[in-house]
């Protein structure tokens, strides 16, 4: 059935994507994209537009609740009738939502550049997923908590339920079952290196950074590309590659040498993937902060003439650090702005995450 | 989908219909409807409407409640439209019991939408007004293009808030003829001031002179007055902006279709604790007492607790209503009530008030003088009024109310005390006018150059400045001369202002233009 609404539904998703009236994209809300790491759920705001209006500010943050907490106790966040009142300002609703889940949100904006069919074997992988139920299966799928709140409820009803010696027996008509759905997904030979720079002059809040825009571009890409390679490389003044666990825990010291992951990297692409059989996607996060001039041109050398003929995308994301000089920012955009492959982008703060994974991978480049 | 109701709810309806009339429910005839999941997300999403105008934030509402559905946080049990016939929804995949409850709940809301003072000016024609509006707004459209009317609407959705609720009580503005007149009257009633004195002091207690000065500086006043625009400070803004904005017609149509809306669903701001509370009461009355069938009572029981779970550090404002509701029907029921109640503050007698003196065959229910209380309370009440009357330091214990802050040390929210007056003040102060601050127009003249001066009342909080930059800028596409809002930020009196290519801030002192209304 047509709905009237869905003119509105559809005119709204494209204010979202930014397809008309780009003057209500800076009132697009999203909040905080990121949940919380090595949880299953996080949770994410639903997409909204705030359009402007007057209201009170932030020396409002105070409400009524219900509840035996002690004054001075800490509630969850956002918990309240906030000042909000009722009506509006819910436009930003926290929704729990599975990693899957958000990988897919994510995925309605963007899009993997560039990739192109490589190797042989594969061109779509069948995989069936868990997502509904039904009256009828076999028993190894049985939902078993479903059917004993079917079970209990039959028996409380029928006065067969006795609370002192709870018994539950199941019928044949309380049974649910799990059912699938059989999901196509194209699959190409994708290989992503992440570079990490582990110095001592990233902060504890910029390896945070870099770990969230990776973590992130990772969910994204395990989500939407099966079959997809990861290796890890951190660096200070020496290259190392790690396993994914450590790349996102790791803590390290010391100074910066760009070129020694991008030489990493090279052997590693040598040695296993070559381009013809491979889309290979390289990222490197790091302050910009390298130990030398000589180095960086080394850097640009080694890209140019080794890494990129045989790449689909190089992306350098930067963050702020308090030292150093984020140079290498300047360096990458100067001496290959030519290239197309490259793109960076300068990560400040968690709500620029968002922009850059979509600088990254915006769909339709 | 075929939207009549099956003849056993039908039936059912009928008979809840009967035992709501026995209670004294007094309800304007009610159409029930059934519904898929999606076409209630669509009807809720536009405010309880079959048709509104089209619009995007409809879309986006509409996403927020088919995302809510999909991932189970909530349905929408209920949904039900204050007009004449009132229309009320049901999700056509719920249980039988379900839908008793919710029919006899949504009697008590037409009960209340017909009884309640605040409701007694909205237009019972909202349906069909709502499909005018519609209508009128695909016209403009098609005839000035739907970019251009959709961009307008967005700007007026930014002043939806600053309406008047009381303005539908109070009359609108006086004719300018009548202003001057009476302040002329008072001019020549009151001399300056003049103190008592002797007749043999009153030339050094009254000087003349001085006598002649003050009233000179107040006839200037006054004659300053005379050309205030408008004469008083009027929170009605968006009525302001309809009357004296320089726009064209469709224009102002749209701006009228807007602010017709606003109204119409002030009242169900201004009364959320309220009227879910005595729904939720006749619900629970209603099923608990007549209509519960046996194998019904688990089902009900577990709907009827989630409507009213209050998670730790949440405030539901049905649960809220109902036991409040429930207090006061117990309170007068116990004669706890009246001056000596009232003034009473020995807690330990405050308790057992009434205990010993309760009659033997106490009435309790239909009509006892308790049930008489709460509906004269839903007859005349708001949120507003309701909590402040009626809250008590024994409600706010047994409910196990806090007040809790933001803490910008750790950026969390923490619980601060749990003592009654705090509460009490920072509950009205969130329902007060719907948690919405308090914006004047003071001036539709400043300067004498046809500028707009707001005014901002503050009342314990700050704006928040950068919406109210953007607002501005809203408000000038309208007015298209500079517009001015004068509010206190951090306990210092800043002048806003956007004059159409920038927005400025300045600290407001004597240097500055007065507007011409004194506020």
């Amino acid at each position: 059935m047509i709905l009237q609404i869905n003119h509105d539904h559809q005119r709204f998703r494209k204010i979202v994507k930014g397809k008309i009236r780009d003057d209500l994209r800076k009132f697009l809300t999203r909040g905080e994209l990121l949940g919380r790491e090595g949880h299953k759920y996080i949770s994410i705001p639903v997409r909204g537009i705030d359009t402007p209006h007057f209201r009170y500010g932030d020396n409002n943050d105070s409400g009524v609740g219900k509840g035996d907490a002690k004054a001075g106790d800490a509630l969850g966040d956002g918990d309240g009738m906030g000042p909000g009142g009722e009506q509006e300002g819910r436009h930003l609703m926290e929704v729990e939502v599975s990693l899957d889940e958000l990988a897919e949100i994510l995925g309605e904006e963007l899009k993997l550049p560039r990739i192109r069919p490589k190797g042989k074997h594969r061109i779509t992988a069948e995989r069936d997923r868990y997502v509904g139920i039904r009256q009828s299966g076999p028993e190894s799928l049985r939902h078993f908590k479903r059917s004993f709140r079917r079970a209990l409820r039959r028996q409380m009803m029928s006065g067969l339920y006795n609370p002192d010696a709870p018994r539950i027996i199941f019928e044949r008509r309380d049974k649910i079952y799990r059912s699938w759905k059989t999901v196509l997904s194209p699959q190409s030979n994708a290989v992503i290196i992440y570079m990490m720079d582990v110095s001592g002059s990233m902060g504890d809040e910029q390896k945070e950074l870099v770990r969230l825009e990776a973590f992130w571009i990772d969910a994204w890409l395990r989500k939407n590309y099966q079959g997809i390679e990861s290796r890890y490389i951190v660096h200070d003044v020496r290259a190392a590659e790690v396993d994914r666990e450590t790349f996102f825990r790791i803590r390290e010291d010391g100074g910066t040498r760009i070129s020694s992951a991008f030489r990493l990297a090279r052997e590693l692409i040598d040695k296993t993937y070559t381009a013809s059989e491979w889309n290979i996607y390289l990222f490197h996060f790091s302050d910009g902060d390298n130990s030398s001039e000589s180095d960086s041109r080394e850097c640009c050398a080694l890209l140019r003439q080794h890494l990129l003929p045989g790449l689909n995308l190089f992306g350098y994301c930067q963050v702020a650090s308090a030292y150093g000089s984020g140079n290498f920012f300047n360096v990458v955009t100067e001496q290959l702005s030519s290239q197309e492959a490259v793109i960076a982008t300068r990560v400040n703060t968690k709500d620029d995450i968002y922009d850059s994974i979509k600088k990254f991978f915006a769909a339709g480049r | 989908m075929n939207r009549r109701l099956p003849a056993d709810i039908a039936e059912q309806a009928d008979r809840i219909a009967e035992f709501a009339r026995l209670e004294s429910l007094d309800f304007y005839p009610t159409v029930f409807e059934q519904m898929t999941s999606e076409e209630m997300s669509q009807v809720a999403a536009y405010g309880g409407f079959p048709q509104r105008y089209p619009h995007w934030r409809f879309g986006m509402e509409y996403e927020r409640l088919r995302k809510q559905h999909r991932y189970g946080l909530g349905r929408i049990y209920e949904m039900v439209i204050n007009n004449n016939p009132c229309y009320a929804y049901l999700l056509v995949d719920n249980m039988m019991v379900d839908h008793k409850t919710v029919i006899a709940h949504v009697y008590a809301h037409c009960d209340f939408f017909k009884n309640n003072y605040w409701f007694s000016k909205t237009n019972r024609r909202m349906i069909d007004e709502m499909a005018n509006h519609a209508t009128r707004i695909r016209r403009y459209m098609d005839r000035h293009g739907v970019e251009r009317v959709e961009r307008l609407i967005d700007t007026y959705l930014s002043l939806e808030n600053l309406i008047d609720p009381h303005s539908a009580f109070m009359l609108r503005e006086r004719p300018r003829g009548e202003v001057r007149r009476r302040a002329r009257e008072e001019d020549e009633r009151r001399p300056a001031t003049r103190y008592p004195a002797k007749t043999y002091m009153d030339r050094y207690i009254n000087p003349p002179e001085q006598m002649a000065r003050e009233q000179e500086e107040d006839r200037k006043k006054e004659e300053k007055a005379k050309d205030a625009f408008p004469p008083t400070p009027m929170r009605d803004v968006l009525g302001f902006l309809l009357e004296h904005a320089p726009l064209e017609d469709w224009e102002a149509d749209i701006l009228a279709i807007i602010r017709e809306e606003a109204y119409y669903f002030a009242p169900q701001g201004q009364t959320k604790i309220m009227n879910e509370g005595w729904a939720s009461y006749w619900h629970s009355t209603l099923m608990t007492r007549y209509i519960l069938t046996a194998e019904e009572l688990v089902d009900y029981c577990e709907h009827h607790s989630g409507t009213l779970a209050t998670y730790p550090g949440r405030l539901n404002p049905y649960k809220l209503g109902i036991e409040l509701l429930r207090d006061i029907e117990n309170r007068w029921n116990t004669g706890r009530f009246g001056p000596a109640y009232d003034a009473c503050d020995d807690m330990a007698v405050r308790r057992l008030w009434g205990k010993d003196k309760a009659p033997k065959h106490r009435v309790v229910g239909r009509g006892s003088p308790g049930r008489e209380k709460i509906f004269e309370v839903r007859a005349l009440y708001n949120d507003v009024t309701f909590l402040d009357e009626f809250l008590t330091p024994e409600f706010v214990d047994d409910q196990k109310l806090y007040q809790y802050r933001h803490d910008p040390a750790t950026g969390r929210m923490v619980v601060v005390t749990r003592d009654f007056e705090k509460i009490k003040q920072q509950l009205l102060f969130m329902l007060t006018n719907h948690a919405q601050p308090y914006i004047y127009v003071v001036d539709g003249n400043y300067r004498n150059r046809g500028e707009l001066y707001l005014a901002h009342k503050h009342t314990g909080a700050d704006l928040d400045v950068k919406y109210a930059v953007e607002t501005l800028k809203e408000l000038h596409r309208i007015w298209k001369r500079p517009v001015h809002l004068n509010a206190r930020i951090d306990d210092d009196p800043i002048l806003f202002t956007f004059d159409g290519e920038q927005s400025s801030q300045q600290h407001i002192d004597d240097s500055l233009d007065h507007p011409r209304a004194k506020f």
